[in-house]
This record gives structure tokens, C-alpha cells and sequence, in this order.
């Protein structure tokens, strides 16, 4: 069966939910294998043979991690050339895409990111993409070389599959030019509590008719166990920051529930949520465009609303 | 320092985008095209460079005949000068044929040589890949510094502020580089009423493949690595429930949820 390989996203060993999804949908095309760049590989390779990795390709030394995509680029294509896998899927984060990029024209193959499903095809590999805000569904197929896919979170519930997980060690030198881009800070964000945007099965937004307040945002989400979102206009103001940002320019988010509180739903934003599986708004404007998604909308105040609904979503949960 | 900015001409986010039947391609003639929002940021961002010391803004773009609006549009900001790539055989070309004919026109528009700095915006506002810049540094052998929240040149060094999902990074590396920057940078200029009479008397050269020594079977739709196999429109969504908030929106909203089976 042929070999198709994952390049796992983790952070110090721990593995991603993505990478697990991206198992679960490279066992669609043929056989998984890990690509795991940086140290503590042997916590991680017990999470990737759950998930049904035959074999997990390690290259632990921690320089890779001190440079931006380039030594990962270097990596995967070693690897490429050595196992000449039919895919290698990737996460669609600014890095993965990045990685992927880079990767398709040094091996010579068509790249596809944001994929929101992938399964073998007659001529190769077939994806499937949200375009244009969500509003067209485009199916491709990579024609040349090894295709090369960038595949967004929360596209396939995860499946354990267990396999071996044997570690073979890349054995690659990296070059200079891999070495250019270098991260000479990194200083963490303050943790929430809440779980990663894009990842989050549930999603609260705020937006212009917050005011700058997001408490009542916020707290609905605790009570929700949801992730926290905002409009451009409300980072543009500075009330949230950037990397909360739901839209065209910010996180593409897909949730089994959005929430767009004080969000009136121009299509910058609808491009980041539009695909959402249910959909329900409150804003004090009853001809808001984002009434047009909803499955369900409450014209009025935020500041009333959320508080009462929290507090019916804690009675309810007990 | 030498300057040079590749910038998009899309379809218009806010017109009805679409695919023409025959080949499945973006629609580019049926819907009102302009300069790539996220592209504005670069342009911006070359233009405060080139005022704080010494250099030349050229703006790139590859396209059809009407995407040289698009770098009418940065020559009315304040760029220099422009180059539009504008063949038949383009048509249809995918994200790493666009990679290779840019760095081309890149070379040629700074004399043959790379330039000090490559300037892109994150990703264009219609395909939305965000690939091309890696591509395209790919292609130039060139660093590549990307999603640029900050950027600051000392010498011939390149830092930049990225704010990722865990951290916000500071990013180093050596010029020449190419910089790609998001919508935080800075707040792009509109063009002035001296901007745009000034921009009628820039140069605007018009290259094709043959200029740049491309050759017409690497690009295009025939020669590109993926292919869109069928495009269908999302059907629309059906408008849910709407409830107005008479001192109870909360709980209704909670029973919904409760209903879906959420709580």
C-alpha cells in the first residue's frame, strides 16, 4: 500500500488534535507515517501509533525549531525523496501552508491548502475547498508529483487505528539557507483556559456591539466550554486580539456552533464562519446580515441577553 | 534600497464571485476586479520605507489586461514605477506557474539581479492560498519572513513581530529577503488627488512570457499541478428562527441550544 505521510504539529511532543485527524484521513489514501521535527519524539510516538502511524520519522535535533519553515521544508523533502509517498498532508496554519508551499515546487508537485476533505480519486488525490466566503464547494485533484495537501482542523472526527509507530531517524544536515530565518524571541500568550480557535467545537464572537466589553462574551463561552472569537472591527478598535480574529484576514473556524454576538456579518466575517454547522446571532439590529445565516437569532441587547442565557446554560448543564 | 511589491488584481469581495463554466477558472471579466485589499498593506509598507531613506517602490503584477488597475492603484499610492506580465497563455496558471513567472519579473524589474527586499501581502483576498509568497521565495532562493505584524530594517538585517496562535515571535534575517505583512502592519493611504495625477505620468511596462524567458508550456491552465475537477454553489442557508428579546432572548437561546443538544 502506498506510504502517505502526516507532518506533525505538536508543541514539546504533545500532538495536536490536527495531527490525529490528518492520520485518520491519510488512512483514506494509503498507509500513514509521521514526519516529527524536535525533541521528546518518543512521548509523541505513542499518540501517533494510536492514531495509526506504521512508522514515525524523526529528526530530533532542536536546531530545526530555532528557524522559520525552512528546516521543515528540508526535512519533508528528504524524506519525500527517500519514501516517494503517493501524499503528505499538513495542517492549514500559516506555517503548514508555508511548509507546503516550499515543498511543492523543490519536489515538483501540486499543493492544495485549506482542504476541507481529502479521499483517493480516479486521476489522484481529490480535495475538497470552501471558497469564495464559504460560498462555492471546489473539488480538485492534484495531477503532478506527490500530492501535496494542507487540510484544515475539525475536517474528519478523529479514529484510533493502532499500528506500530516504528521510529526511523531522518538523517539530514541542514543547510545555511535553512538557517536564515531565525526566531530570536517567542514570548508565550498568557493561557485562557479555553480551548484553540480553530479547533474548538464551540465558538462564541464579539464584535462592534460589545463596546470594548467582552465579559458577557466571554462568559457565555465558559459556560459553553467554547473558544472565544471577534470581528475585525472589534481588533481593529483593540478590544480582542488579533489572533482571536474570525475572518478573511484572520481564523477560518468551522464549528458545530458559532456564535456571533454584537456582529452585524459583513462578508469579510462570514468568510471566517459561513460554513459552520449551526449558526445563531444576537444583535440589537434586526436587519443585521447576519439574521440571513442563522438558525437561530435574538434581536436584542447583548448585555441582557447573554448574561440570562448563561445562566440558563449552567442550570442546565447542573 | 530597492523595493519591489507583487500585488493581485481580484474579483471584488463584495460582487458575486464566480467560476467561468467552460474551464473553471476564476471568473475575472463577469465581476468588477480592483487591488487585492491585503496587497495595500505591502504597498504601504514599501512606500514608509522608501520615504525614510533612500529607494525605489516598483510594483509587480501578473494578470490579464485589466488587472494593470491594480498597479495603477499603487503608482497612485506613491510607488515609482510598475510592471504588468500580461499574456494569453497565463490564463488559468495555478499558484506555483504564478511563483515562477513573478520571480522572473521580479529579477528583470530590478535589473537582472534580486532585489534587497521582496514585499507581498499575506495571501490575495480571492483564491486566499497564502502559498505565493513561499513560492515565490522559494523560486528567488531568497529568506522568507512572513506574516509581518512589525517591520523594522537595520542594514542589511530584517526583524519582524509575527503573532502566532502560542507566541508572538521576533523574527530575524539577513537582506536581501522577501517580507510578507498582514492587515496589522500599518493603515494603508488612500490615494491623494496629487497621487493620482501624478500616477498618469509613471512608467507602467507591459511584459509578456517571451520578455521574461518563460516558456508558455510551464504555465497555464494545461501545465498547472492540480486541477479543479467541479465547483458548485453552497445553497443557501435557510433562514432559521428569529425571536425578538421581550425579557426572555437568553432563556429562548438557551432552550435552542438545549434542543440541538449542545448543553
Amino acid at each position: 500500500m502506498a506510504e502517505v505521510l502526516v507532518l506533525v504539529d505538536h508543541a514539546s511532543g504533545k500532538i495536536r488534535k490536527a495531527t490525529a485527524e490528518l492520520l485518520t484521513l491519510a488512512r483514506r489514501l494509503g498507509e500513514p507515517s509521521a514526519v516529527y521535527v524536535g525533541p521528546n519524539a518518543e512521548t509523541a510516538q505513542v499518540t501517533l501509533a494510536k492514531y495509526g502511524a506504521h512508522k514515525v520519522y524523526v529528526y530530533d535535533a532542536a536546531d530545526a525549531l530555532e528557524y522559520l519553515v525552512a528546516p521543515q521544508v528540508e526535512i519533508l523533502t528528504a524524506v519525500v525523496e527517500k519514501t516517494s509517498p503517493l501524499a503528505v498532508l499538513i495542517p492549514s496554519n500559516a506555517a503548514g501552508k508555508e511548509i507546503a508551499a516550499r515543498l511543492a515546487i523543490r519536489t515538483e508537485s501540486g499543493v492544495i491548502t485549506d482542504a476541507v476533505d481529502v479521499k483517493p480519486g480516479g486521476e489522484g488525490v481529490e480535495t475538497t475547498q470552501s471558497v469564495f466566503a464559504g460560498s462555492y464547494s471546489v473539488t480538485s485533484t492534484v495531477t503532478k508529483g506527490t500530492a501535496i495537501v494542507a487540510v484544515k482542523p475539525n475536517s474528519v472526527a478523529i479514529e484510533p487505528a493502532p499500528a506500530a509507530g516504528e521510529v526511523e531517524k531522518v538523517d539530514v544536515t541542514l543547510s545555511d539557507a535553512a538557517k536564515a530565518v531565525r526566531i530570536v524571541e517567542s514570548k508565550p500568550k498568557a493561557a485562557t483556559g479555553r480551548p484553540e480557535l480553530t479547533e474548538a467545537a464551540i465558538v462564541v464572537s464579539g464584535g462592534r456591539g460589545t463596546g470594548g466589553d467582552f465579559g458577557p462574551v466571554e462568559q457565555f463561552a465558559d459556560s459553553l466550554g467554547a473558544a472565544v472569537g471577534a470581528s475585525r472591527a472589534a481588533v481593529d478598535a483593540g478590544w480582542y486580539p488579533h489572533s482571536n480574529q474570525v475572518g478573511q484576514t484572520g481564523k477560518q473556524v468551522s464549528p458545530q456552533l458559532y456564535v456571533a454576538a454584537g456582529i452585524s456579518g459583513a462578508i469579510q466575517h462570514r468568510a471566517g464562519m459561513q460554513t459552520s454547522k449551526t449558526i445563531v446571532a444576537v444583535n440589537k439590529d434586526e436587519e443585521a446580515p447576519i439574521f440571513e445565516l442563522v438558525d437561530f437569532g435574538v434581536v436584542g441587547d447583548l448585555f441582557t441577553v447573554l448574561p440570562q442565557a448563561t445562566e440558563a446554560v449552567k442550570k442546565a448543564k447542573g | 534600497m530597492n523595493i519591489v511589491v507583487c500585488v493581485k488584481y481580484v474579483p471584488d469581495a463584495q460582487s458575486d464571485r464566480t467560476f467561468n463554466e467552460a474551464d473553471n477558472t476564476t471568473d475575472r471579466e463577469g465581476v468588477e476586479g480592483l487591488l487585492s485589499e491585503l496587497d495595500e498593506y505591502a504597498v504601504e509598507e514599501a512606500l514608509k520605507l522608501a520615504e525614510a531613506g533612500e529607494g525605489e517602490v516598483t510594483v509587480v503584477t501578473v494578470g490579464p489586461e485589466q488587472a494593470v488597475a491594480a498597479v495603477k492603484k499603487a503608482l497612485q499610492m506613491g510607488a515609482d514605477k510598475a510592471v504588468h506580465v500580461s499574456d494569453e497563455a497565463i490564463h488559468g496558471s495555478d499558484a506555483a506557474a504564478t511563483s515562477l513567472i513573478l520571480a522572473e519579473a521580479v529579477k528583470k524589474a530590478a535589473g537582472g539581479e534580486t532585489p534587497q527586499l521582496v514585499l507581498t501581502g499575506m495571501s490575495s483576498t480571492d483564491g486566499v492560498m497564502g502559498v505565493v509568497p513561499a513560492m515565490l521565495a522559494e523560486r528567488l532562493g531568497l529568506p522568507q519572513v512572513t506574516y509581518a505584524s512589525e517591520l523594522t530594517i537595520d542594514g542589511d538585517k530584517v526583524s519582524i513581530r509575527r503573532d502566532g496562535d502560542a507566541a508572538s515571535e521576533t523574527i530575524e534575517s539577513t537582506l536581501p529577503a522577501l517580507v510578507s505583512v498582514t492587515d496589522q502592519i500599518n493603515e494603508p493611504r488612500y490615494p491623494s488627488f496629487k497621487g493620482i495625477m501624478a500616477a498618469k505620468k509613471k512608467p507602467v511596462e507591459t511584459w509578456t512570457l517571451a520578455d521574461l524567458g518563460v516558456d508558455a508550456g510551464q504555465v497555464g491552465l494545461d501545465a498547472a499541478w492540480t486541477k479543479v475537477t467541479a465547483f458548485a454553489k453552497r445553497p443557501p442557508r435557510e433562514q432559521g428562527q428569529l425571536v425578538t428579546d421581550e425579557g426572555d432572548g437568553g432563556t429562548k437561546l438557551a432552550e435552542f441550544l438545549s434542543a440541538q443538544k449542545f448543553l
